[in-house]
């Protein structure tokens, strides 16, 4: 046992001294190596810390939502809908809602413009989210004005911002009274943009649902799980997308490192020859190799998480964010909370350490089995 | 000690470019001799060097080693003869000879650049996973020896021609074989240099080492330490020498 330590302990000199006298090849790997980890960890990081951003607002999202569909399309729905929402067994409650778009010609940019139900905003007032108070360069007390379904403008006093917390939902919020929604819109007061329903038994939702479709057949009810899995399939997408981008930097990854820690030099090849000649096993010039490649692995790939970690947590993921976030005038500016998935660095670990190792091994292997005898010639 | 037996060395067997670098070749060679194999180049001298060196295997023919010359290599067992027959063994025991029995120094060198005198030298102990300390203290004496205390931490590529082939000596014997090889030793040293290493493989019979070396330089198979010469020609032995 102690010889076997004291031989792995020269092997690892060796080793060490071989990283050092080829430090301008190793440098260069470590570099690229660092890169490719950076990028992979960034978009992981980013994309998970993001489905858990969505869900956990997602938590106060309405339980059910009832849409009425025209010709398979959205459709507003009336107000007497709520009366049989109300009467079927099990629902505790059902709400109208008023919500739009508005299309900001000034700045290019779509606002969510929305008459709260348990808010209370005053007549002429609007409440707007931090997105478009930057974009605009506005501030509480000032005055922004809209083009309203007539062609005429309506102006309104900022009352004051939303809170930075909620922003990844509220960057382009705009808050209003009912009346001035509907006056802006030109929307009747017969009906809303959709319905919220809460139920007593969560259990029950899924029967109740059926219910609504059945009472009301041109009604779409939709399900707040539903809505979480489709946030979730959203940003899986996007990381998806860009994972496929990246899978091609990966492959030029690979393709680099086997020219570069593969593709043994003459000057590598001989050295190995010169080991065998004089005492060593196949499996010592493998060991120095292995080492080399899990020094170079290994430094890179805690380096390349550290400086993702820091890109997506410190610096909000400047890189990625504009294709990530969403594609927007109005960029949500807020500091994703510090989430690691164990299982995706994991996956990570083998989507780059293996090829590098494999890439460095087998070639020394190659070269390894050689008969020694071709030193003598050389 | 070392006996081959109608030792025959083919490339490229089978096809238009084979060639027979050691045709059937019958030699004993005695321990505690300077043995050297004369003759131009391309007589084969490097490929029976090499052969004998466990470096590789002959095509046909058998080698045998003295029983006592391959120290405690695991494969020995209690029953074998004085004699071991070494052609037929894996590669992994051939290794083990390599490292224990034979001490190398090769035309061109072969000292890895890069490194400093003092790590070549201990290159050869690493695979035997003895004490660093005792490993360094024994390649510190090898380059008092050969006056090359003061180099130790330089870069091989820095050292004079003469010095660059005493360190490979010096890795030679770094892991105290009984049989030293050297092929076309003297090819790339002056005079001097050459008469130096002369003086030095002397010294080294001395100590009761076996030596074994390939030239066509009269420098070499001429001087008088030497106790034998075999002369070598188109892959076979030259008249009485075997």
């Amino acid at each position: 046992m102690t010889s076997w330590i004291e031989k792995q302990r020269s092997i690892l000199d060796y080793t060490l001294s071989s990283l050092i006298r080829r430090k301008g090849k190793n440098i260069s790997l470590f570099i690229v190596y660092t890169l490719v980890v950076f990028i992979l960890a960034s978009a992981m990081f980013f994309t998970e810390a993001m489905k858990r951003e969505a869900s956990l607002i997602l938590k106060g999202a309405p339980e059910m939502v009832v849409q009425r569909l025209l010709m398979g399309r959205y459709d507003p729905i009336p107000l007497d809908y709520l009366q049989k929402i109300r009467g079927i067994r099990g629902v505790i409650s059902a709400d109208a809602r008023l919500w739009g778009y508005y299309y900001d010609p000034a700045v290019g940019a779509n606002y969510t413009v929305m008459a709260p139900r348990n808010q209370s905003i005053a007549q002429g007032k609007i409440i707007i989210g931090k997105g478009i108070a930057r974009v605009r360069m506005i501030n509480k007390g000032d005055i922004l004005s809209f083009h309203a379904y007539d062609g005429q403008v309506r102006s309104f006093t900022i009352d004051g911002e939303l809170p930075a917390a909620s922003e990844l939902v509220s960057a382009d919020l705009i808050l209003i009274t009912e009346a001035g929604f509907r006056d802006l819109f030109g929307f009747p007061a017969s009906h809303a943009t959709d319905i919220v329903v809460s139920v007593r038994n969560p259990q029950e939702l899924l029967t109740i649902a059926r219910k609504i479709s059945e009472q009301l057949p041109d009604t779409r009810p939709i399900i707040r799980d539903e809505i979480v899995r489709t946030y979730d399939s959203v940003f899986d997408w996007r990381g998806g997308m860009v994972i496929v981008l990246i899978m091609m930097a990966l492959l030029a990854f690979v393709i680099f490192a086997w020219e570069k820690a593969s593709g043994l030099s003459a000057e590598e090849k001989r050295e190995i020859g010169i080991l065998k000649a004089i005492g060593w096993e196949t499996s010592d010039v493998i060991a120095v190799k292995t080492y080399e490649g899990s020094v170079v692995s290994f430094f890179s790939f805690a380096f390349g998480i550290l400086l993702a970690y820091g890109h997506v947590f410190f610096s909000s993921a400047f890189l990625f964010a504009p294709a990530l976030k969403g594609w927007s005038v109005l960029y949500p500016d807020f500091r994703i909370t510090p989430f690691i998935d164990p299982h995706q660095v994991g996956i990570l670990f083998f989507l780059t350490v293996v090829p590098y190792t494999v890439a460095t091994i087998v070639p020394s292997w190659r070269a390894a089995i050689v008969d020694p005898d071709s030193v003598m010639r050389s | 000690m070392i006996r081959l037996l109608n030792v025959r060395k083919g490339f490229n067997l089978g096809r238009t470019n084979e060639f027979i670098a050691v045709g059937g070749v019958d030699l004993s060679l005695e321990g505690n001799r300077i043995t050297v194999l004369k003759g131009p180049s391309g007589s084969g001298k490097t490929t029976l060097l090499s052969l004998i060196g466990c470096m590789s295997r002959p095509t046909s023919g058998r080698i045998s080693l003295l029983r006592n010359l391959l120290g405690n290599n695991g494969f020995l067992k209690d029953g074998d003869t004085p004699e071991v027959e070494v052609t037929s063994l894996p590669e992994r025991f051939l290794t083990e000879i390599r490292r224990q029995t034979f001490g190398f120094i090769f035309q061109q060198l072969n000292l890895i650049k890069g490194v400093t005198v003092l790590e070549n030298i201990l290159l050869p102990a690493y695979p035997l996973g003895k004490k660093h300390g005792v490993v360094k203290k024994r390649a510190e004496e090898l380059l008092d020896m050969f006056g090359l205390g003061d180099r130790a931490a330089a870069r091989v590529e820095w050292l004079s021609g003469g010095e660059a082939q005493r360190v490979a000596i010096a890795r030679a014997l770094m892991n105290d074989p009984p049989i030293i090889i050297a092929d076309e030793p003297t090819a790339h040293l002056d005079s001097k240099l050459s008469r130096e290493f002369m003086d030095i493989i002397a010294h080294l019979k001395g100590q009761g080492k076996t030596i074994i070396i390939a030239s066509h330089d009269p420098l070499v198979f001429e001087a008088p330490v030497v106790d034998r010469v075999i002369a070598v020609r188109d892959g076979m032995i030259d008249g009485a020498g075997a």
